[in-house]
């Protein structure tokens, strides 16, 4: 389809109305005789209520209602989607999640009282006029110190602060393999806490319709039928006929708009109660801390390698914080998108992991853009990247050797995973060529002459990407299916409307999906629309995140369009007298084999809807297809990215100079949109290395609770990237595609900290933890030099 | 925001008699003020907006004094030709503050009056040896900064303007917070007649003098004159981004490369 | 307390009779401006920058009653008609955007870059843009867009 087929860098149809300020986020819909609601959240991060007077409160101007727990009780706590099941076979502890707090406050911002006024002021104005009284708890921040004995239970019917002991691989091989190592290399690290932090932050609005009964919650969601699922089924016992959730322009999410979340459910809940509107936005600061947070994992990992650096085991053992509550998904994040990743791009045939998950009095903590990928590619490339240097091995060469060789695949890993197809050399000799890696030496000394420790860094990642298939997540504790549904509607007049599941907050699918629909139908790009986000309109669907979208929602679309062509060749075959088995469909037309009979898409189009001439015995009038696609398995990306650093070792200040990212993502139907996913992957997860760190004190007071202490990655902080592709097309998806979202992220965070190490190498800086802050870095110096 | 009631004087006149008002409160750029208010962590009856009094404005220079009227924005004074000529590092500290947004409405009356402990502007004043003009007197900049958010301003008084003695000689290094772009250690170095000045901001509650390094480069206005002066750095501000020690081994580096800044 | 102010909003004479308190972020999106969008609450992310008499400010600091006599510009000021200003298509051309929520503000500081330099090199434009916080893009396309921008603008 020329220029706006598969694989054309076609600029995105969304762009007009986000550049000329006709986006529609949530909080910019207002609804007729809208409320405004305000939250009072906990001040502590650990108290027991002890009181709470609303009396003055409730008589201030324009106040509607005040509600606290109580109001709540016969409805729902927030549900968990994940369960995990224990090393001993039991599940994993899973406490309430209530609503609003139920006389205790387990972390701060803990929502205690909802406040419902005719202004967002006068909500504010009446709830700082609401007295709670608190009898503050012993704060459990620490992981270690709130598995400790003696450590106040958050949850007083979990009865201590472990959420699960949970195990993954073969622990008799693993030690096996480390009892005839040559060496071990040893690493403790931490992958630091982060807040997604999406430029939007979250809204939602509740509206009841007295006279059908029916509810609809507007909210900044990735997935707005699993809210409806969730929240309905399991909160507010609304069924999903008699509940709409959409979610209209989205501004980010990066994993932090997939979850359900008690705001959710105040407004619909509080708008049926009250047959108003009510309405919510998040201030950026109540955003820190009521947004489910990222990462936060403390790792002790070892990897035992023979005399020439091949690998023979790992072994990993990890503490994840899950903070207050279990998020929607938080219990996959350290164990299946985690601990399965562990073998990398290696043929490290034994590997035992061991994880803690851990309550504390901090946000619950979820997925955030990578999910348990990132943390398990950079205590692996760390690793690496150490026995490198202690083996005294090029740490390219280190990789090289013992990467998965590609007459290897579907290669089995030994923690759970079948690999599909992959080169991972072919990607390690792109990056370094690109990087020029072999003429480091001179730039290392060129920097030297102008005062600066240069240093260079490798991670080659690999990821899991569009979790499925559902029989098998399902087994793993997964409370949902993880396909994805698709409805391709021809129109009269041969249009097309699509109605996809997956939703857009960035990723341009309103222009991927209509290349490829264009590409397959051969009709006019400008003739597609993608509806996406509204549960009213589109059948079903399970959203986007996990770089799922093309994977299996670009999937789904496949197999509706395969559909829609195959009943199209009946309708033509009809219209030219011919037998379906002659009929042939290229570019729009469909042709009788050896002849010069054909008819177009739109005439078929027209057929269907208007079946005069029409085998109506045969076949149903209309032209309309669903697809529920469910992958036979994930996808696997993968890639070497390579960075450069100089430090400044007079103040510790680390530039990053260049960066270069490889990555196979298979078949890539827009190039210019997957560099972009690229770019800003790469800089959540520079951000995360150097910049950005989400830090409680001892009494779990957020000291990073603002931009003014959060550093978000801006403009002057980054460099321009370098980027490039491989493509092994994935072999078990129609599109051969496996997904770009989170590889950037997931890629970056060892490259950069391997990089700075190895510009620190004379003096003696064996780790750094992220971020690696210029006040770390000449501390770490001076330690060194010590 | 809690409620207020705005006024917009024209003359320096109305604005001390609304200012008498305890409860009134200047705004200037209100980089500072407005953000605050926005959060609820002040409240105010009354704000007074001296944006329309033609006097505050300006950037003139005389007998060998820079003198720049109170609601002059960052932005007039990093873009000013006569800053730039005569005190570059002045013009240069103002390009470095908040961001252009800031620098276009931030002013450096504002800014001084608010005595933000990392804050660029202090620096300057203390470093370059100014004199801060109000509705009532002079007040010599090192009588100036009294404290943390503190300064010798007294109710109703309002600055006017500050005058700069143009430098033989000045610098002006900054070590930005990576995420507020306040001075986690900002040093500012002048000789001026043979004077010479070392003001520091963002190490400590406010901005001060560090008498050694000022003796050290009287003697010798180099780099490595103050590189290996370590300040006491035990009463030193220590949050996440930068502990105590830390500031204070920046303050040393800072000092050096304002010395290399002012040439 | 209310004050009556009048200004030109994108060109249009405007009379608001509004809370002395009113933000001029808040003035815009109740009047339906809503392309000036709200992204924190300590004046940092840029996400509500509009031009107030050519200069870029955020208009989530600044009272609407400041506004009083002067002309504010915000993103739905810019294009004319269905075309839009030339750094809205270069935005456009060079993929400088992905979720749409910080870009508004991304080009009206764009656009006050250029009409001080026109044409800015790559550690300027990164500078510039120090106000205005995106999640999404990584800067890289951003940036870009900003150069091919000020191109673009002086044909026009």
């Amino acid at each position: 389809m020329g220029d706006t087929g598969i694989g054309s860098a076609v600029t995105r149809r969304e762009d007009y109305r986000f550049l000329t300020g006709q986006g529609k986020y949530t909080d910019d819909i207002n609804l007729a005789h809208q409320t405004h609601a305000w939250i009072v959240r906990s001040p502590y991060a650990h108290a027991n209520i002890t009181g709470i007077d609303s009396s003055a409160a409730a008589a201030m101007p324009g106040v509607v209602a005040i509600y606290t727990s109580e109001d709540f009780a016969e409805v729902g706590g927030v549900p968990c989607g994940w369960e995990v099941t224990q090393k001993d076979g039991t599940p994993m502890n899973e406490p309430k999640h209530p609503i609003l707090a139920e006389g205790r406050v387990r972390h701060v911002g803990d929502p205690v009282v909802l406040v419902i006024a005719e202004t967002r002021d006068q909500a504010r104005n009446a709830a700082e006029a609401i007295v709670v009284d608190y009898e503050e708890l012993p704060a459990q921040i620490d992981m270690q110190a709130a598995l400790a004995d003696g450590a106040t239970a958050i949850h007083d019917d979990v009865g201590s602060n472990l959420c699960f002991d949970w195990e993954l691989g073969d622990q008799d091989a693993t030690d096996a393999a480390f009892a005839n190592a040559h060496h071990v290399a040893k690493l403790d690290l931490v992958n630091n806490r982060l807040v997604a932090n999406a430029m939007e932050p979250r809204a939602a609005i509740g509206d009841y319709n007295p006279s059908s009964g029916d509810y609809t919650l507007y909210t900044t969601s990735q997935n707005p039928h699993v809210i409806r699922l969730l929240m309905g089924a399991f909160v507010l016992s609304i069924p999903e006929h008699k509940l709409r959730v959409y979610a209209p322009d989205v501004g980010g999410g990066f994993g932090s708009k997939i979850y359900h979340y008690a705001e959710e459910a105040m407004v619909t809940w509080a708008a049926g109660q009250l047959k108003r509107p009510v309405k919510w936005t998040a201030e950026r600061s109540e955003s820190f801390m009521s947004d489910a947070h990222g990462r936060d994992h403390v790792t002790h990992v070892e990897l035992a390698m023979d005399e020439n650096g091949t690998f023979l085991g790992l072994k990993c053992n990890t503490l994840a914080n899950m903070g207050a509550y279990l998020s929607t998904f938080a219990p996959c994040v350290p164990t299946y998108l985690h601990a399965t990743l562990l073998a990398g791009q290696y043929t490290t045939p034994a590997i035992h992991c061991e994880v803690k998950a851990v309550f504390t009095n901090t946000v619950p903590v979820d997925a955030y853009r990578g999910a348990g990928r990132p943390e398990a590619t950079y205590l692996l490339e760390r690793v690496v990247d150490v026995a490198a240097k202690e083996m005294n091995i090029d740490p390219a060469e280190l990789r090289r050797r013992n990467f998965i060789q590609p007459d290897q695949f579907p290669y089995d890993t030994p923690v759970a995973l079948t690999y599909d197809t992959g080169n991972y050399e072919v990607t390690l000799d792109q990056a370094l060529a690109a990087a020029d890696y072999a003429g480091f030496q001179a730039r290392k000394d060129e920097a030297a002459s102008r005062g600066k420790l240069r240093g260079i860094g490798i991670a080659s990642y690999i990821e899991a990407c569009g979790i499925a298939p559902s029989n098998v997540v399902g087994a793993l504790g997964a409370r949902a299916g993880l396909y994805e549904a698709a409805t391709i509607r021809v129109n009269p007049t041969g249009s097309v409307t699509v109605l996809t599941g997956s939703h857009s907050h960035g990723q341009g699918h309103e222009t991927t999906f209509s290349q490829v629909v264009s590409d397959m139908l051969g009709i006019d790009y400008d003739s597609i629309e993608i509806v996406h986000g509204d549960t009213d309109k589109v059948p079903f669907g399970m959203g986007t995140y996990g770089s799922r979208s093309i994977a299996v929602g670009g999937s789904a679309i496949y197999r509706s369009v395969e559909k829609i062509i195959a009943k199209a060749k009946k309708i033509a075959a009809h219209l030219l007298e011919a037998d379906v088995a002659d009929i042939e469909f290229e570019n729009g037309e469909f042709k009788v084999k050896g002849t010069d009979k054909s008819t177009g898409f739109g005439d078929v189009a027209l057929t269907a809807y208007v079946p005069h001439n029409y085998p109506l015995e045969e076949l149903e009038p209309g032209l309309e297809e669903t697809s529920f696609y469910d992958p036979a398995n994930f996808t696997y990306p993968a890639g070497t990215y390579i960075c450069e650093v100089e430090i400044d070792p007079e103040t510790g200040v680390v530039d990053l100079v260049s960066f270069h990212a490889s990555d196979d993502f298979g078949n890539v139907i827009n190039p210019m949109i997957v560099e972009g996913q690229v770019h800003g992957g790469l800089a959540q997860g520079i951000g995360q290395a150097l910049l950005e760190n989400c830090v409680y004190d001892d009494q779990g007071q957020l000291l990073s609770g603002s931009y003014m202490d959060y550093c978000m990655p801006r403009a002057d902080d980054l460099p321009s990237f370098s980027v490039d592709t491989t493509v092994t097309a994935c072999t078990h998806n129609p599109l051969g595609v496996k997904g770009c979202g989170e590889a950037g992220a997931i890629g970056s965070p060892p490259a950069v900290i391997n990089a700075i190490v190895n510009a620190l190498s004379d003096y003696n800086v064996r780790h750094i933890d992220m971020p690696a802050t210029p006040m770390k870095v000449w501390q770490a110096m001076s330690a060194g030099q010590a | 925001m809690y409620d207020f009631t705005y006024h917009k004087p024209s003359d320096l006149n109305e604005a001390g008699q609304l200012l008498t008002n305890d409860e009134a409160k200047v705004v200037a750029g209100g980089m500072t003020l407005i953000p605050t208010l926005k959060q609820r962590l002040a409240q105010h009856s009354d704000l007074v907006d001296l944006s329309a009094i033609a006097e505050l404005n300006g950037i003139t220079q005389t007998d060998g004094v820079v003198r720049i009227g109170a609601m002059t924005t960052h932005s007039d004074v990093h873009h000013s030709e006569l800053v730039r000529s005569s005190i570059p590092a002045l013009a240069d500290l103002a390009g470095q503050i908040g961001d252009v947004q800031v620098r276009n409405r931030g002013t450096i009356g504002g800014s001084i009056a608010n005595a933000d402990p990392a804050a660029d502007y202090p620096a300057a004043v203390v470093g370059l040896g100014a004199t801060v003009h109000t509705n009532q007197r002079d007040i010599s900049a090192d009588d100036f900064f009294t404290a943390m958010f503190e300064t010798a301003l007294g109710d109703g008084e309002i600055i006017t303007a500050v005058s700069f003695p143009v430098p033989d000689k000045a610098g002006y290094a900054k070590f930005a917070n990576p995420a507020s772009r306040y001075a986690i250690v900002g040093v500012m170095v002048a000789h001026t007649q043979g004077e010479t000045r070392v003001a520091v901001t963002g190490a400590a509650g406010s901005v001060f003098r560090a008498s050694e390094m000022e003796q050290a480069l009287a003697d010798d206005f180099s780099a490595e004159a103050v590189r290996s002066i370590a300040v006491a750095s035990d009463e030193f501000n220590s949050d996440i981004h930068a502990s105590a020690e830390y500031r204070g081994h920046l303050v040393s580096v800072m000092a050096a490369r304002a010395v290399m800044a002012a040439g | 307390m209310t004050v009556s102010i009048s200004f030109q909003l994108n060109g249009t004479p405007t009379q608001l009779e509004v809370p002395d308190s009113q933000l001029l972020s808040e003035a815009l999106r109740q009047g339906g401006s809503t392309g000036t969008h709200i992204g924190c609450d300590t004046s940092q992310c840029g996400a509500c920058v509009v031009h107030v008499d050519g200069q870029s400010v955020k208009s989530c600091t600044l009272l609407t009653a400041q506004v009083d006599g002067k002309s504010v510009t915000t993103i739905e000021g810019l294009a004319n008609a269905e075309d839009m200003h030339p750094m809205q298509q270069a935005f456009k051309n060079h993929h400088g955007l992905q979720c749409g929520f910080c870009t508004p503000g991304m080009v009206m500081s764009a656009i006050d870059l250029v009409n001080h330099h026109p044409d800015p090199d790559e550690k300027q434009i990164r500078e510039w843009l120090e106000g205005n916080i995106c999640r999404c893009t990584g800067y890289h396309n951003i940036v870009k867009a900003v150069q091919h921008g000020a191109q673009m603008m002086k044909e026009v």
